[in-house]
């Protein structure tokens, strides 16, 4: 994926007008954006198995099932998003800012998994 | 006071941001953008730590354990909080060519995971071991 081409797509628009866009940013500053959220996500990962692991701890309960798949859900949610976000990213060469949304939805998915984790201690 | 309702605004009405300023350099973006996920990753370390404490420590008191692992969580979702109020505060100065405003958060989380983390050595040490 590294090895794509950098176009420059209808997004680049807000640069500078006729500036010549480089076909790759020498400081691989989407590169390293795209890195980030992989880490991300795989945190989100683990913790979500964490999460699934505490919720059919004990006994395999209607509750438990239900807590997994929300699990499953938040998962997914994040996952959705980092593709999304990655994708934006590595196919122009000059990517949009983040939408607020996109920030949103990552932290909800975060504190999500946090109010599992309260459910199940308390 | 009024500058975290104002940041809580733009949080609801994410469009009002891109009317400010003009668009910075994207590289700006991308690295705001890179500090955001690793607040977000910090969180959910946090998060993971307050699930860990309650699974793999389950010699002890439940007071203890659930004390620590709700300290836990709950900073995981301040930081979490936090990191996306950063970001946007951070894009809208970039916007504006402010200066990027200045925080004394990381000196409070580094505080609370300290105390969090003797906290831990001294269950360890001293074997606390739970009647309930």
């Amino acid at each position: 994926m590294t090895g794509r081409p950098a176009t420059p797509g209808p997004g680049s628009s807000s640069g500078p007008g006729s500036t010549p866009v480089p076909a790759r940013d020498p400081g691989l500053q989407p590169e390293r954006t795209r890195l980030a959220w992989r880490r991300t996500t795989l945190a989100c990962t683990v913790v979500a198995v964490l999460a699934a692991k505490q919720a059919v701890h004990d006994e395999i309960s209607a509750a438990g099932v239900i807590a997994t798949a929300l699990c499953v859900l938040v998962w997914l949610g994040f996952l959705r998003v980092a593709h999304h976000r990655i994708q934006a990213v590595v196919s122009t060469a000059r990517p949009a800012p983040m939408s607020v949304r996109a920030a949103m939805t990552a932290t909800a998915c975060t504190i999500a998994l946090a109010g599992f984790a309260v459910a199940i201690v308390v | 006071m009024t500058e975290f309702v104002r940041s809580l605004r733009l949080w609801f009405a994410p469009q009002r941001i891109r009317e400010e300023g003009e668009t910075p350099d994207y590289r700006f973006s991308l690295a705001n953008e890179r500090t955001f996920l690793a607040w977000i990753r910090t969180a959910l370390a946090l998060i993971g730590g307050g699930f860990a404490v309650d699974q793999f420590l389950p010699d002890l008191a439940w007071g203890v354990r659930a004390g620590m692992a709700l300290g836990l969580l709950a900073a995981g979702v301040l930081c979490a909080l936090r990191a996306v109020n950063h970001w946007v505060r951070c894009e809208r100065a970039m916007r504006r060519g402010d200066d990027l405003p200045v925080t004394r958060f990381p000196t409070v989380l580094s505080l609370v995971v300290a105390v969090v983390a003797v906290a831990m050595v001294v269950v360890v040490l001293f074997d606390w071991e739970g009647t309930g």
